[in-house]
This record gives C-alpha cells, sequence and structure tokens, in this order.
C-alpha cells in the first residue's frame, strides 16, 4: 500500500482551507502542538504541514493563475529518511506514510535540507522536526465514520480539488484520475519519486470575445429582449 | 542557506585538527626535518584533539533538541552526518593511545605506536570526507552536489593543519624547510580546488528551475503569493542571499588572506616566529570566510517555490 494525495490544479481556488483544516486537527494530533510564533503580533509564524502558493503562468493575455497547494510527497525514495542521523524520520513500510519521531528528533535540521519540497518545519518550541502525517491518526481510527477516514485536509476542501487513496492499487479512484488526468510528480529529475500527484489544469477552448460573426435571429431577440426587460 | 556560526566554527576548527593529527602521524613516520621532538609531538597531537573536541561540541549547540544528540550514532548505514559522528569518535581512542605510546616513547612499543597512528590518521581522513559527504550527498542543493565538496574539505583542512604543524615545529630544533614545502603543496592545491569549485558553480547547468518545481512547462512561471504574511522555518533557514558583489568581494578576500598573503608570508618571511603566527591568523580568517561563503551560496531548489527562477 502506497497512501498519498492528489491534488486537482485545475479546480483548486487557493482559499487555504485545506491548511487551516490540517492545522485544527494536528494542533491536537500525534505531533502537537504545532506552535505559533506572534500569532496575533506584528510578525506571526508559525509551524504549518501545508502551504498554498500561488503562481501566475503563461504571458498575458495567455496567463492563468494557479494556485498550489504544497504538503509531504512521502516520497518512495526519501532522502529526509536517509540523511537523519537518529532515525527519528522513517518510512512505514506498510503504507508509506514518513513520520517523524518526536521523542528521538534531535532537531538538527538535516532533513529539511534534503527535502526539495519545504515538507519539513523545525518547531522551535519543542525543538523537533515536524511534518503532514497524512492524518495518520485519523485515517485508522474505527472509532470514526468510515467515509471520514480521510486526511482533514481532504475532507475540508470545498472544492474537492484533494483526493486521497492508495497509489499502488490500478484500480483506486486516485490511480484513474492520475492514469486519465495525465497526474504528474513536483522536480521528478531529482528521483525522490513523490508519491502525491498534481493534476494540470485541463485544456478549455477560451471563450471568444471577438469576431463573433453575425448575430441569428435568436441572439437579435435576445438582444432586443434583454433592452426591454429592465432587471 | 543560512550560514549558522556554531557549524562554520566546527567544519573549520574539526577540519583543521583532523588535518593536523594525519600530519603529525605522517611528519613523524618519515621523521620530516630530522623529526620531532617527543614534547613537539604531544603539543601537535593535544593542539590537534583540542580542536577536535572543541568543533564537536560546537556541533551540539547548532541542534534544536541537544539532548537526542546521543541518538545521532545511530543511523551509520545510511546518514553520512551519522557517520561522521561515529567516525570521530572512534578517532579518539586511536588518538589519544598514539599519543599516549609517543609520551612513553618505549623502542619495543614503536609497532604498535605506528599502527595505531596510522589507524587514527585513517579515521582523521574518513571524518573529513564525511563531513564533506553531509553537504555534497544533498541533491536539493547544486553548489553542494559536487565530488569537489569533500576534496575541498579535505584540501583546506590538510592545508590549516600544516600551517599549525609548521608553527609548533617551529618552536624546536628540526629542520623547517621539509614542513613550509608540504604547508605550500597543500596551499596550492587547496586553492587550486576553491577555485575550481567556484568556477563550477557560477553556472546553474541542468538543475531544477521553478518550471520543474511546479510542472508549469510549458510557459513562464511567476509567483503571486508566497501564502504566509511573515516569515517561515523554510524562509529563515533557506532564504538567506548574498549579492553577487559582496560574494565577490569575500572570494577575494579568501584568497588573498587564506592563500596568497600566507603563501607569501611563507616563502619570504623564512617561517620565523611573527611571520608564521600571522600566516596562521590570515589563513584562518580566510577560511571562516571560504566556509561562510559556502553556506550563504548554497541555493536550495526550495527556493523556487518561493519565486526563485532557478538556483
Amino acid at each position: 500500500m502506497r497512501l498519498g494525495l492528489v491534488i486537482d490544479l485545475d479546480v483548486c481556488v487557493g482559499c487555504h482551507a485545506c491548511a487551516i483544516a490540517c492545522k485544527e486537527w494536528n494542533a491536537s494530533g500525534t505531533t502537537a502542538p504545532l506552535t505559533d510564533y506572534q500569532p496575533y503580533g506584528a510578525q506571526p509564524s508559525g509551524v504549518w504541514f501545508n502551504r498554498i502558493r500561488s503562481y501566475e503562468v503563461g504571458d498575458y493575455p495567455n496567463n492563468k493563475t494557479i494556485n498550489f497547494p504544497m504538503s509531504c510527497m512521502h516520497c518512495e525514495d526519501a532522502d529526509c529518511v536517509t540523511v537523519c542521523p537518529t532515525g527519528a524520520s522513517y518510512k512505514r513500510a506498510e503504507d508509506g506514510i514518513v513520520l517523524v519521531d518526536q521523542t528521538k528528533c534531535m532537531g538538527c535540521n538535516y532533513c529539511s535540507w534534503a527535502c526539495p519540497y519545504g515538507a519539513r518545519e523545525l518547531d522551535r518550541e519543542s525543538g523537533t522536526m515536524k511534518k503532514c502525517t497524512l492524518c495518520v491518526d485519523r485515517i485508522y481510527d474505527t472509532f470514526m465514520p468510515v467515509e471520514e477516514r480521510q486526511p482533514a485536509c481532504v475532507l475540508t476542501c470545498p472544492a474537492h480539488a484533494r483526493m486521497f487513496g492508495d497509489m499502488d492499487d490500478a484500480n483506486s479512484a486516485v490511480s484513474v484520475v492520475i492514469r486519465e488526468r495525465g497526474g504528474y510528480q513536483l522536480m521528478p529529475e531529482l528521483g525522490y519519486n513523490p508519491t502525491n500527484h498534481y493534476l494540470p489544469v485541463r485544456k478549455a477552448v477560451p471563450i471568444a470575445t471577438e469576431n463573433l460573426g453575425k448575430q441569428g435571429f435568436k441572439d437579435r431577440l435576445k438582444g432586443i429582449v434583454n433592452k426591454v426587460v429592465k432587471r | 542557506m543560512h550560514p549558522a556560526f556554531s557549524v562554520i566554527f566546527f567544519t573549520v576548527s574539526s577540519g583543521a585538527g583532523f588535518g593536523l593529527f594525519a600530519l603529525l602521524v605522517l611528519a613523524d613516520l618519515l621523521g620530516l626535518g630530522g623529526g620531532l621532538s617527543t614534547e613537539q609531538k604531544l603539543t601537535a597531537g593535544s593542539l590537534a584533539l583540542f580542536l577536535v573536541a572543541a568543533g564537536l561540541s560546537s556541533s551540539v549547540f547548532h541542534l534544536a533538541n541537544p539532548k537526542n544528540a546521543w541518538r545521532a550514532f545511530s543511523r551509520y548505514k545510511t546518514s553520512w552526518l551519522s557517520r561522521e559522528g561515529v567516525f570521530a569518535v572512534v578517532f579518539f581512542p586511536f588518538a589519544m593511545a598514539y599519543l599516549g605510546l609517543t609520551w612513553l616513547d618505549m623502542a619495543q612499543l614503536k609497532w604498535l605506536e605506528v599502527t595505531v597512528g596510522v589507524l587514527a590518521a585513517v579515521l582523521a581522513w574518513i571524518t573529513i570526507f564525511s563531513t564533506g559527504m553531509i553537504y555534497g550527498c544533498l541533491k536539493t542543493i547544486r553548489q553542494w552536489n559536487s565530488p569537489l565538496v569533500p576534496a575541498n574539505y579535505l584540501a583546506l583542512g590538510h592545508f590549516t593543519g600544516a600551517l599549525l604543524l609548521l608553527l609548533v615545529a617551529s618552536r624546536g630544533a628540526v629542520d623547517l624547510n621539509g614542513y613550509v614545502t608540504l604547508t605550500a603543496g597543500l596551499l596550492v592545491a587547496a586553492a587550486a580546488l576553491k577555485a575550481i569549485y567556484y568556477f563550477w558553480i557560477s553556472t546553474p547547468g541542468a538543475t531544477s528551475t521553478i518550471k520543474t518545481a511546479t510542472g508549469f512547462t510549458r510557459g513562464t512561471v511567476r509567483l503571486l503569493d508566497t501564502g504566509h504574511t511573515h516569515g517561515t522555518f523554510l524562509t529563515e533557514e533557506f532564504g538567506f542571499k548574498i549579492a553577487r558583489q559582496y560574494a565577490i568581494v569575500l572570494k577575494v578576500f579568501v584568497f588573498v588572506a587564506g592563500f596568497v598573503v600566507p603563501a607569501v608570508l611563507l616563502l619570504t618571511g623564512k617561517a620565523d616566529g611573527a611571520a608564521l603566527y600571522a600566516a596562521v591568523m590570515l589563513a584562518v580568517l580566510g577560511i571562516v570566510a571560504e566556509r561562510w561563503l559556502f553556506f550563504a551560496e548554497a541555493r536550495h531548489v526550495v527556493n523556487l517555490y518561493h519565486g526563485a527562477q532557478h538556483t
């Protein structure tokens, strides 16, 4: 089993709800707390497992804003685990989730240097490294309804831009959507083989705004009606 | 990368210590300059052990949770950081046994002294190599992911070690010509390797860009919003950036203070007291600047997500 996320960049609206839900759940989860520094001060900062950045792709007028949520990719070849000198960082054999044992971490930051995706953040209060757990304390919780045994970010996403599942199962919903929509990995050239995949923006035919041609009878009638009717 | 003082001190100090010890064993084996006196060998050896110990304890200050530092010896099978710690600790008993046998100076134990000395020297070399590989193995930082990095660490550790050995040798009755030649040779090797390194990192080559980082490979990609109002751990740790003109000034300083002036002092000053002390001080300052630049110029790929077009 290889559990991970698929993020649909076509529908992500950049609302940061996934990051908020993540913070809410994990602030009391297995690696809690996620310390905030000056949360109401002039320079608010703190530990987050999930961050959303926005990019502009292409040049005007063929440009587009793409919102880009990032958390731990739970890489197959996770260098953060191999470089860890204490054995605090580990990858679970049964489901591929990469975790940090908070009781073993010495806070040397070396794993964060090895991570290309910025998934690891040091908590200054505890002095330990913290990262996305894929809500390991939710997804196996048999006291929860089956449909809620998913990471908090996936459950909360109002645009359904996030999917959770097993990448090893060729017929799982995530595997199918990766296959059909051309899901891709970030920075594949580094060879980390991240489990999380991103679905590219769909190719949409742009709505024409000029040279629309001669209007037919229906459109002319609509135009007259639109002028007459007051809304 | 953020240049942390504790790590700069650690790498410079322990590198010089390991280099000094390895060269001390070699000089002793070869009887360089007629052979060092027992007092000189003990002085040089103790200085080396002090530098290594000071460096190692300084590296602990870099940790956010030092109470778990003892666990760092456990993952030597995969982690260069762990290997460095293990080899550094294994080095100590051999080095101390060598110094102890040197102090006893018994003819029938000479074979043991040579054996533990050579083992200590080999461990010193492996440890410096491991220090370099801590940085060299990271695929995320192209300025570090090069065989030149461990080569630089080895060369600079031996160059500073040779200067210190020359300093110890000068306070006695040995012929200094061999020690000056050794130091000058290592100086040239270290300076050449550093120059090649600076040339190598000056062009990006085929590395990750903001396009491969985001997967939007078909058009220009610009950052609109980082998603945070103030800095984060990532901007603190990886966001540090040095302006090109300051980097050039510092590189000139590295070469002038670290290599050129010490070379002139070595070759003209007849390696007498004041000139030699000046050469050591300047070289150490130059190497500290070199180490600061090593961190300051390293650009982590996570900066691509914060808007950098390439590293």
